[in-house]
């Protein structure tokens, strides 16, 4: 076919991202034209948004790989799987948020309008092949994810947990651009595939120091140890759906991005960046492992549970092989399933106008409760990694992986961490199963029934059928070599 | 059915009707008789089942049999079953006690019968599935599966400290067998497969073996359970109900003995070999000083459960003597146990429900009282001895005769354990059932009921009929251990003549 000039450049890969753009916009205007009233149908609105984005993500080509906006943009089987991964996140905190912020008095139009915006930002972090479009994507997410951490504004924790994020996430991006800046220096290109080229294995201090800045920035933002301190705070902070949202779409986008910049854009000097992700992901589990042991809110538990997973997950990118990716790819989708799943049941726990966060208040809950109970200790012993529930296999993958690679040492810490993870989601079975039972809580909202029911089916029968979802992996991860 | 064998029915039998019980609705009274009903009709189901199962086995062949395989993780990761001289009476033994289990927890649950039940159901499909698996991942996969029920039966039914043990019990079994997940995955990059006849075939090298075997032996030796991380046996078992216990020395513990027979030894001979003194020393240790520990006690169980680790010592002693009677006589031994440490502690139970003790000071002279229980109690206390006649003495006796084929010395220590077993069962029968019947309370404590009768008397039975007439299980087992014996006779030999290649310095 002879190559047609054009003024525009293709849009067709573009097609969700502006689909999001243009509703959003659209969802703004009504807002700003109704006021507070039209929150409920902002929220309808922006919950179709994102189902019909996930649906052309869906309906795109599995196979190829496709550039546009003069290279800064791709679209292949990883961006695919990813993106759907960050719409569901999105469109699920959607629904545990709606009856949450209505009975709080909060219900305003501008929370459905960031997350939707927010998701672009992400889903073009997800696609970035170029250092711009990846910062533009990623400040695009954290610019949306600040104000909503700060969403309950007369609330002394929420405003505190915005303005930690904003000003640590502020700080992380400045060393994530200043790591760019000097591979751009380095190398002389901003491009994915031109710092491949001029990339090679005796590259200079320049290099590594702008890899280590970058490595810096991309940890924040998926919480791994060191850069995790902002974690508990804003999760204990934030209004709990958006401590959901927290939980599963900026982390899928986020490890998205690192796999882009690493995999994608040095995978000729995996020497220098494995070392640190080795690292990254160790202390991240241990970490993770042994800092939930003493918590008392449940929200709190879940910001380390989400740094030790995030470990875990590391290790596939640490191996920087492609089952390594595969494994990371499967660990972030049943993570999202086992992660929505939980905060659909903290947000159950509520009793006349009160929300009950701390894990002394799961007592009994399953004579008061017994499928929520039923869900939640699926939850939890997924989470620890026993099989046949879907966490086993996430973790089966990237220990795989790390075997495949040599790299025994992590597995095993991994595997002991894991031990040591496994006591305290135990402890919430022990507290929902052994101990006595309290008042019952009111009846959940058909939203969170929803989130649940679709995250328990994935948990609990994955190991029926697995073949689906690692397929989708392995295709993912066959996208980048 | 729907391309569904025999040895699938099994796993999903117990399943359904876990599921049955799950939709019982009505009052708490009504749903628990009906929960009891809808188990035990469901367990002699899967009994039956299995029957059907063992007509259409031949037990003259060393191949693996009723074989189905199904799609599943991968090409190489298949839903494989089948089963062989090993597995077919480790499976007929886990299916004929599941109806014990239903039947002691009667009247002795109360609370929560519904969730009871189902966990116990669960837990019997998990551990078909142990032994029925032919894929190294599936095998892992049911054998962790079942630490979860296991842990809620232990923490909501169990007695005063049975958070600490329910605790102790899974994170001490999860620490060892996340070691062998490893194993398993390197096996599967080594061979390409977790297929385990491929596996079977299949020779590790040796630097590798050394560590496979290892890993696998972590998770093992904790299940077995092996001295010195046996101590999470004795918390289980106190602290567990009844059935609990039961199902816990019953089958639990065999799981540990069918791994070495399964995976280590076949699968890695010359780390067996090497490894075999090792073995044997912490066996002699078992069987010595935990005869001794049990002897001490002062809880019925707990003196159980300690003679059930020296029991296990017989096991691991007798199957990396890497002949053939020790082997038999482990695997013997095994299936004994599970009779018969699954009867004894069914006979605690028994008293248990009466008295709300297990101290054995509580307890003297309830023979007057109790004739039959103590008739039954005799022969069990007998087996657990060894005396002849008894199934425990065909099983410790060919695997002593296999240690002192492979090492006098080790046969000449282990030889104590049998006068200490001797000591520590009679010295508790003498002071629970002889004696004066001095105890106020015990004064009008009732003989078995019809319930308890119909549940020991096959055991009884079958504990002397295994005594008198062991070869029908034996002769099950011949077979596979003569393949195994072929195989690793000729694996072994292989690295002697590779070594021998070599200039050794002596």
């Amino acid at each position: 076919m002879p190559t047609v000039h054009s003024v525009l450049p293709s849009l067709a890969p573009l097609l969700p991202e502006l689909i999001l753009g243009i509703g959003v916009l659209v969802l703004i205007l009504y807002g700003a034209w109704r006021g507070d009233r039209s929150a409920e149908t902002v929220s309808v609105g922006a919950l179709v948004l994102l189902l019909v984005a996930l649906f052309v993500v869906l309906s795109q080509p599995t196979s190829g790989r496709v550039t546009t906006l003069s290279g800064a943009f791709v679209s292949d089987a990883f961006s695919k799987v990813m993106k759907s991964l960050v719409l569901l996140g999105s469109a699920a905190t959607i629904l545990l948020a709606h009856d949450f912020f209505k009975r709080e008095r909060i219900d305003r139009f501008e929370f459905p309008v960031l997350i939707v915006l927010c998701t672009i930002g992400m889903m073009v972090m997800v696609s970035a092949n170029d250092l711009i479009a990846l910062y533009l994507g990623l400040e695009l997410q954290s610019l949306a994810a600040y104000v909503i951490a700060a969403f309950h504004r007369d609330n002394a924790k929420s405003t505190e947990a915005g303005l930690k994020y904003f000003v640590l996430g502020a700080l992380s991006s400045g060393m994530l651009l200043y790591g760019a800046s000097l591979v751009y220096g380095f190398t002389g290109t901003v491009s994915f595939p031109g710092i491949v080229s001029a990339l090679n294995e005796n590259a200079g201090l320049g290099i590594v120091l702008g890899i280590v800045f970058l490595a810096a920035g991309v940890c924040f933002k998926m919480s791994a140890v060191p850069f995790h301190m902002w974690t508990p705070d804003v999760y204990e902070g934030s209004p709990t759906p958006v401590t959901a949202f927290f939980a599963t779409a900026p982390k899928m986008a986020a490890v998205a991005m690192t796999v882009r910049v690493f995999i994608g854009a040095m995978p000729d000097v995996t020497a220098i960046w494995q070392q640190i992700f080795i690292f990254v992901a160790v202390v991240s589990m241990a970490l993770g492992s042994f800092a939930a042991i003493g918590q008392r809110s449940i929200k709190r538990l879940m910001a380390y549970s989400s740094i030790a997973n995030i470990g875990y997950a590391l290790i596939g990118l640490a191996c920087g092989s492609e089952e390594g990716i595969s494994g990371l790819v499967t660990y972030m989708i049943i993570y999202l399933a086992m992660t929505l799943g939980t905060f659909a049941i903290i947000l159950s726990l509520r009793r006349r106008e009160v929300m009950f966060e701390s894990i002394e208040d799961l007592s009994g809950l399953s004579r008061t409760h017994p499928w929520l109970a039923f869900c939640l200790a699926a939850m939890m012993f997924s989470l620890a990694g026993i099989p046949p529930l879907a966490g086993f296999f996430a973790k089966f993958y990237v220990f795989a992986a790390a075997i495949k690679a040599g790299l025994v040492t992590l597995a095993v810490i991994g595997v002991v961490t894991s031990v040591v993870g496994a006591y305290y989601y135990l402890r919430l079975v022990k507290i929902m199963y052994f101990d006595e039972p309290k008042e019952p809580y009111e009846a959940m909202a058909p939203g969170l029934r929803v989130v649940l029911a679709l995250s328990s089916v994935v948990v609990v029968l994955f190991f029926l059928l697995p073949g689906p979802l690692v397929g989708v992996a392995g295709r993912a991860a066959r996208s980048l070599f | 059915m729907l391309g569904l064998g025999i040895l699938s029915g099994l796993l999903i039998v117990p399943l359904c009707g876990a599921a049955f019980i799950l939709t019982l609705k009505g009052d708490d009274a009504s749903v628990a008789r009906n929960s009891r009903w809808a188990a035990l009709a469901t367990t002699i189901v899967t009994f039956a089942l299995s029957l059907v199962a063992w007509g259409r086995y031949d037990a003259a062949s060393a191949s693996f049999q009723l074989v189905e395989s199904h799609p599943w993780l991968a090409e190489t990761i298949r839903f494989k079953l089948g089963v062989d001289g090993f597995s077919m009476p480790l499976v007929l033994l886990t299916t004929f006690l599941m109806p014990f289990c239903i039947g002691a927890s009667w009247t002795s649950i109360h609370v929560r019968v519904k969730e009871y039940f189902v966990a116990f159901l669960v837990l019997e499909t998990t551990m078909i599935g142990v032994f029925e698996s032919l894929d190294l991942l599936l095998f892992y996969l049911f054998f962790e599966a079942g630490l979860i029920p296991m842990f809620l039966i232990i923490g909501i039914w169990g007695g005063q400290r049975r958070i600490y043990a329910s605790f102790k019990f899974f994170l001490y079994t999860l620490l060892g067998s996340v070691l062998m997940l490893l194993a398993v995955m390197a096996m599967y990059w080594q061979a390409g497969t977790t297929d385990i006849p491929t596996l079977l075939q299949y020779r590790f090298p040796v630097h590798m073996q050394t560590w496979l075997w290892l890993a696998f032996f972590a998770s093992f030796a904790v299940k077995m359970p092996m001295w010195p991380v046996h101590t999470w046996l004795p918390d289980a078992h106190v602290e567990a109900p009844t059935a609990g216990s039961v199902v816990l020395a019953g089958i639990l513990l065999k799981m540990g003995g069918y791994g070495f027979i399964r995976i280590s030894l076949p699968m890695l001979p010359v780390a067996s070999q090497d490894f075999a003194p090792l073995v044997f020393a912490l066996s002699v240790i078992a069987i010595i000083f935990t005869s001794l520990t049990a002897m001490m006690q002062t809880d019925i169980k707990k003196l159980i459960a300690y003679s059930s680790v020296a029991h296990m010592g017989f096991v691991t002693l007798g199957l990396f003597t890497l002949n053939e009677q020790g082997i038999q006589g482990a695997l013997f031994l095994m299936i004994s146990h599970g009779i018969v440490a699954g009867a004894l502690f069914l006979c605690v139970g028994v008293v248990y429900d009466r008295m709300h003790t297990r101290e054995i000071a509580a307890y003297g002279g309830l023979v007057k009282r109790m004739p039959l229980y103590a008739v039954a109690m005799m022969v069990f206390t007998m087996a657990n001895v060894g005396l002849p006649g008894t199934s425990g003495f065909v099983g410790e006796f060919l695997s002593m005769l296999g240690a002192f084929k492979a090492n006098p010395n080790v046969a000449f220590f282990s030889t104590f354990g049998i006068i200490l077993s001797a000591a520590y069962a009679l010295w508790l029968y003498a002071r629970v059932i002889y004696g004066k019947l001095e105890k106020p309370n015990l004064q009008g404590i009732l003989d078995l009921d019809t319930r308890e009768k119909i549940i020991l008397a096959p055991l009884v039975a079958l504990t002397i009929y295994y005594g008198v007439h062991p070869a029908p299980v034996l002769d099950v087992f011949a077979p596979s251990t003569d393949a195994l014996m072929a195989s690793m006779k000729a694996a072994l030999s292989n690295t002697q003549t590779a070594a021998a290649a070599l200039p050794i310095p002596r």
